[in-house]
């Protein structure tokens, strides 16, 4: 592990490495140029904006309803998570409050989400290791909840659920049942990984002491989500600054002590446990109503009924979706943080008062979860990379935008 | 309460360097001048704010401020949970503002990334290169009188040659 060690006991010579932008345990276009001694990495820099594609210039020129679509190409593991992160900051801005109902529709959406991305960034995780089985096993209760998500939403991965005011439409009918048993599956595929992962020597020779991100660095690098807790900040958002309505619900914030890889997938594991747990309380508590706010407020789209069979239904209908017409803004800006399966997720609004908005930022967990990698990544070897990269999620659409 | 104790504390100490305290929807701005952004954040990091949320820029050119861009600082604290954003207005001509890289890591790729897309150039910064366009790319695409569809396609991408067998394929 050592390098001067082998540095004195044998000339080696500095050999310089490029993994990626397309390799296999990169999932995206991510590029790192390593710089190694024998198999031990001395010096890695990330390079990225592979896949920069100007989402923060092209929300510009978007409508604040069209910029939803946009969203969903961000953080792609977890569309919906990116949907009401943008919506809730569009409506801070417009001083909207949206009815009780799809603000619970959104917290289940959210953490039937964050089991998605957990699950997935697992398995991934898993995978590159070389355990293949809990890959699997997690993309079968993967699949279960993106059937969910396409009876509520149409789509599986690009769902672009939310509008400013509420929601697309209301969850179909036996949604509930549906997620009631995906929720039974949840703990016992938790179970089986834990089973396959915690007690495996593999496992652990692969990820203890891997990649140790300590807490002071954890701030100092602005790291957030799983990643941070596993170092052992107590720091989620949705109990320190609740957002929607996650102060009606019970949960724990899991803490890990290490901030090495095994204790990030710890982290994730327990988390989806949570998750779970809050969505069950969801269901319980599932209050009636409509899901959006009411049409005459010129914000959302009147009801189709009033469309069809009426003038000014129509008119109004008109009125939203035209070009130069729809929902105008106050001039102002707002700025929501919203705890997304990787970290802070936040949209900075900033409003001049037109029907589109001067400036849409994202802050993106996935880049400042990133830039640490340098930093833990020095003293590891090459198949650490691998290990480092799964845990830290970093999902390439939102890292670039 | 706290935030606006902390604001009159700021103009004692600052004085000139803060040209307003705005507030909308609960979310108080306090707009500065870019030149002393660095022994502002430093005050503030003292004094609890000690996590950089998000690091970002506005250019202002039809939307209208003290300046042509303004850095946007969010800064979070964890013990008192309590969000704060510093706005530091750099002009049009030389846009150049401290790096604050040395109070949070966090702000190195923040920065290239804004220096990137904006063309704000950060001093004492240890790396300051584009981070999402490629380097040889003219122009900062953030930027308000950037065209959307771009100015022109790239033309100098490098044209790898093999030999096979003798032969260039």
């Amino acid at each position: 592990m050592n390098p001067q060690v082998t540095a004195k006991s044998l000339e080696t010579e500095k050999m310089v490495l490029n993994f990626g932008p397309s390799h296999p345990a990169t999932h995206g276009t991510l590029r790192v140029i390593m710089e190694l001694d024998g198999e031990t990495v001395i010096k890695a820099t990330p390079e990225i904006g592979f896949l920069h594609s100007g989402f923060e210039k092209l929300g510009e020129h978007l409508d604040f309803n069209q910029y939803v679509t946009i969203t969903d190409r961000m953080n792609y593991l977890s569309p919906l998570c990116n949907n009401v992160a943008y919506a809730l900051s569009a409506e801070k801005l417009m001083n909207i409050d949206v009815p009780k109902r799809a603000r619970y529709i959104r917290i289940l959406m959210c953490e039937l989400s964050r089991i998605a991305d957990h699950l997935l960034s697992i398995g991934m995780l898993a995978v590159d290791i070389g355990a293949f089985t809990v890959f699997l096993y997690g993309f079968r209760l993967r699949e279960n909840i993106y059937d969910l998500f396409e009876a509520a939403t149409g789509t599986r991965l690009t769902t672009s659920y939310t509008r400013i005011g509420g929601l697309m439409r209301d969850i179909p009918e036996g949604f509930e049942t549906g997620v009631a048993k995906v929720l039974d599956e949840v703990g016992k595929v938790a179970d089986e990984i834990e089973t396959l992962l915690n007690r495996n020597r593999i496992w652990q020779k692969r990820t203890k002491g891997v990649g140790v991100i300590s807490k002071e660095n954890a701030n100092s690098y602005g790291i957030t989500g799983p990643a941070a807790r596993a170092t052992g900040v107590d720091w989620d958002l949705r109990i320190k600054e609740p957002y929607s309505d996650y102060d009606e619900f019970n949960f724990d914030v899991v803490i890990g002590v290490n901030g090495d890889v095994f204790d990030r997938y710890l982290v994730r594991m327990e988390e989806i446990r949570q998750s779970a747990k809050i969505c069950r309380q969801v269901l319980d508590k599932m209050p009636g109503g409509e899901v959006n706010i009411d049409s005459d407020s010129k914000f959302v789209l009147p009801p189709k009924e009033d469309v069809y069979n009426s003038i000014e239904g129509l008119i109004h209908h008109f009125e939203q979706i035209m070009p130069n017409r729809g929902m105008i803004p106050p001039k102002g800006e707002s700025y929501v943080a919203t705890e997304s399966p990787n970290g802070e997720l936040g949209y900075y609004i900033v409003s001049d008062g037109s029907r589109t908005p001067y400036r849409v930022r994202t802050r993106p967990p996935s880049l400042i979860n990133y830039s640490i990698f340098s930093k833990i990544m020095v003293g590891g070897m090459i198949s650490d990379a691998v290990a480092i990269l799964g845990s830290l999620n970093v999902i390439a659409g939102e890292l670039d935008r | 309460m706290a935030i606006s104790d902390l604001t009159t504390r700021l103009q004692e100490k600052f004085q000139e360097s803060i040209l307003d305290v705005s507030e909308y929807n609960g979310e108080v701005s306090i707009n500065v001048k870019g030149l002393v952004i660095l022994e502002i954040l430093s005050f503030l990091k003292s004094d609890g704010f000690n996590f950089l949320v998000d690091l970002t820029a506005v250019d202002n050119l039809t939307l209208g401020g003290y300046d042509r861009f303004a850095v946007v600082y969010h800064l979070l604290s964890h013990e008192n949970v309590e969000r704060i954003v510093v706005k530091a207005y750099v002009p049009e001509e030389k846009p150049s503002l401290p790096s604050v890289e040395s109070l949070w890591k966090s702000a190195n790729w923040q920065e290239r990334e804004v220096y990137d897309l904006y063309g704000i150039e950060f001093e004492g910064h240890p790396n300051l290169i584009r981070i999402m366009n490629p380097d040889e790319f003219e122009g900062h695409p953030l930027r308000k009188d950037f065209p959307r569809q771009g100015r022109e396609q790239r033309k100098d991408f490098p044209v790898v040659e093999r030999m096979t067998r003798g032969k260039r394929l």
